[in-house]
C-alpha cells in the first residue's frame, strides 16, 4: 500500500497550486537537502514527463528550491524561494529532459557545496507524496512514510550486522530495509525504515563502526 | 502492515458488522497504523478543517491569481445568490462558490488543504461547508466529514490513482467528488452502504475526465471543474439518501477509472498538450502568460 496514512488523502497542507508539482516537489527538495545534510551552493535539477512540461505553470521550480533550503510544504517563503536562494548563496539551473522515465513526475537533483556531490531522483505519486527511486546511482524504494536512516558502506560481510546490532541495543526496531550494490565488493547502501526516531547520537556510533563510510538520516 | 480495508466492499462490511460509521473506521486504522492516539489524530484533523474554513474565507473575500487566469468568480456567485433567484438552489450555490473561493486561493499560491490534491482540493470543503448551513453539524460531525471522505481517497489512492499525470481529472475531481458525496451521506444520517452508493454515482459520471490544464496551470479549467465536482457530488448524496443504487459496484468503479486513466494519452494527462490546453485561446493563452512563444493577432 503506497498510501498509508489518512492525512495522505486529507492533507498536505500546503501552498498551492498543486499537491504533485508544488508540495511533492518540495518534499523532494527537502528530503535531498536532508540527504545532503546541509545547505548546498549549487544545484542542477533534471526534470522529466509531466515535471518537465508544466513545471513553470505549477511552481514546481519555486518548490524544489524551497526545499533545498529546507522549507515545508506549506511554508509561504516558498513563493520568495528563487529570491531567498540568491541571498543564501544557492545558484541553481532547471534542466526540462526528454526522456520517458517511469513515472510522469520524475526529477533528478544533483547538488554539491565544492567538497560534496549528490544526486537523488524523487518522483511525486499524487497528492503530494513522494518516493527516492535513487541515491547517487544506488536504486532504492524510500516511501518517506517513517522515518529512515541510509548507511552507505563498504560491500563487506559484517556490516549489516553490525549495524543491525547497534539499532537493537537502542530497542530501535527496524520497519522495513533494503541492501543495493552497484558492483559486487564495491559500495554499498543500506536503506533502514525504523519506528522509533534515531538520536544523532546513535548515528554517530553506526558510523564508527568498520567498513561504514557515511550514515545519514531522513525525518519522519 | 495489516489494515482494516482494502476496497470499499470491505469498508462498508465492517461499518455494518461493528455497527460503526465509516468515519470510525478510519479513524481506528489511523490509530493502528501510525500508533497515535484519538486524541493527536483528531486534533490533526481538526488542524485541517481550521486550514479549509480560512482558505473558504479568503476567497469569499476575492483573490486573484499571478497569471490573471482565475479568481473573482466566488465573489460573483455570493452576490448572486444573496439576490435569492438561483435556479439550482442556495445550497448547491453556497457549495459550488465555496469550492471555487478554495481552487482561486489554491491557484494564487495561498495555504490550503489537498483533499485528495490541491486541484481538487475545492470539492470537500466547498460541500461541508454549504451542508454545515443545513444539518447544523458539531465540530465533531465536521472533523468526521474529512475521516469518511479520507476513508474513499484511501482506497482509491491505493487500489486506482489520485494524481492527474497518471490518472486524468477523473482521478482528482472524480476522486474528490466521490469523496464528498460519501461524506454527505453520513453526515446526513445516511448508510455506509449509502455512502458507496453515493461514491459510485458520483465517479461513474466523472470517469473519462482529462486532465488538460491551459498552460499547465491549475486553474483553467481546474477552478470550474471543482465547483462542477461539488454539485455532482451533492445531487449524487441525494440520489443514494433517496434509495437509488448503483448498478455497478463502487469498487468496480473505481477499478473502472483506473483502467481508463491508463489507456487514456499523456497528452490527456497533465502535460498541457492536449484537449482545453490545446485550444487556439489555450495556446494563445499560455503565449500570452509565458512569452515563449510567438503571439499572433497584434498583441
Amino acid at each position: 500500500m503506497k498510501f498509508k496514512s489518512v492525512f495522505d488523502i486529507i492533507g498536505p497542507v500546503m501552498i498551492g497550486p498543486s499537491s504533485s508539482h508544488t508540495a511533492g516537489a518540495a518534499r523532494i527538495g527537502r528530503v535531498a537537502r536532508d540527504l545532503f545534510g546541509k545547505q548546498p551552493t549549487w544545484a542542477k535539477i533534471h526534470l522529466y514527463g509531466s515535471f518537465a512540461e508544466t513545471y513553470k505553470g505549477h511552481g514546481t521550480d519555486v518548490a524544489i528550491i524551497g526545499g533545498l533550503l529546507d522549507y515545508d510544504t506549506f511554508d509561504e517563503r516558498i513563493k520568495t524561494a528563487f529570491e531567498d536562494a540568491e541571498k543564501l548563496g544557492l545558484s541553481f539551473e532547471f534542466i526540462p529532459e526528454t526522456a520517458n522515465t517511469e513515472h510522469p513526475n520524475t526529477a533528478r537533483i544533483v547538488i554539491g557545496d565544492g567538497k560534496q556531490e549528490m544526486s537523488m531522483v524523487g518522483i511525486s505519486i499524487g497528492g503530494g507524496k513522494t518516493e527516492i527511486t535513487e541515491l547517487n546511482g544506488f536504486p532504492l524504494r524510500l516511501s518517506g512514510n517513517l522515518a529512515a536512516i541510509l548507511v552507505v558502506h563498504e560491500d563487506r560481510s559484517g556490516c549489516i550486522a553490525n549495524v543491525a546490532n547497534c539499532l537493537a541495543k537502542y530497542d530501535i526496531n527496524i520497519g522495513h530495509m533494503e541492501v543495493s550494490r552497484k558492483e559486487k565488493g564495491n559500495m554499498a547502501l543500506m536503506v533502514i525504515e525504523v519506528d522509533q526516531t534515531v538520536d544523532e547520537q546513535i548515528l554517530e556510533e553506526i558510523g564508527k563502526l568498520p567498513n561504514i563510510t557515511q550514515v545519514t538520516r531522513i525525518a519522519d | 502492515m495489516d489494515v482494516l480495508f482494502h476496497n470499499v466492499r470491505e469498508l462498508v462490511d465492517r461499518a455494518n458488522s461493528e455497527q460503526k460509521l465509516i468515519s470510525e473506521i478510519m479513524i481506528e486504522q489511523e490509530m493502528l497504523i501510525t500508533g497515535r492516539s484519538r486524541e493527536e489524530i483528531m486534533a490533526q484533523m481538526d488542524r485541517n478543517l481550521t486550514v479549509m474554513e480560512e482558505a473558504v474565507e479568503k476567497g469569499l473575500k476575492g483573490v486573484r491569481s499571478t497569471s490573471g487566469l482565475t479568481g473573482g468568480d466566488a465573489v460573483l456567485l455570493q452576490a448572486y445568490m444573496k439576490k435569492g433567484n438561483t435556479l439550482s438552489g442556495e445550497l448547491m450555490l453556497d457549495a459550488v462558490s465555496k469550492a471555487v473561493a478554495t481552487n482561486e486561493v489554491n491557484a494564487a499560491m495561498g495555504t490550503i488543504c489537498a483533499t485528495p490534491t490541491a486541484g481538487s482540493a475545492g470539492v470537500v470543503p466547498g460541500t461541508l461547508f454549504a451542508v454545515k448551513n443545513k444539518l447544523n453539524p458539531t465540530r465533531e460531525q465536521m472533523i468526521r466529514y474529512l475521516f469518511n471522505a479520507g476513508a474513499f481517497g484511501f482506497v482509491v489512492a491505493n487500489n486506482a490513482s489520485i494524481s492527474g499525470a497518471a490518472g486524468g481529472c477523473q482521478a482528482e475531481v472524480g476522486s474528490a467528488a466521490g469523496m464528498a458525496a460519501a461524506a454527505i451521506v453520513e453526515m446526513a444520517g445516511g448508510t455506509p452502504e449509502q455512502s458507496s452508493t453515493a461514491f459510485a454515482i458520483t465517479l461513474k459520471n466523472m470517469l473519462g475526465l482529462v486532465c488538460d490544464p491551459v498552460a499547465g496551470l491549475v486553474e483553467v479549467p481546474c477552478v470550474k471543474r471543482n465547483a462542477m465536482g461539488a454539485s455532482n457530488s451533492l445531487v449524487a448524496a441525494d440520489m443514494a439518501l433517496a434509495g437509488v443504487t448503483s448498478r455497478i459496484p463502487c469498487d468496480e468503479v473505481i477499478d473502472a477509472m483506473y483502467k481508463i486513466g491508463q489507456t487514456m494519452p499523456t497528452a490527456l494527462k497533465e502535460t498541457a498538450q492536449g484537449g482545453l490546453a490545446a485550444t487556439p485561446t489555450g495556446k494563445w493563452l499560455e503565449a500570452k502568460i509565458f512569452g515563449g512563444a510567438v503571439v499572433t493577432g497584434g498583441n
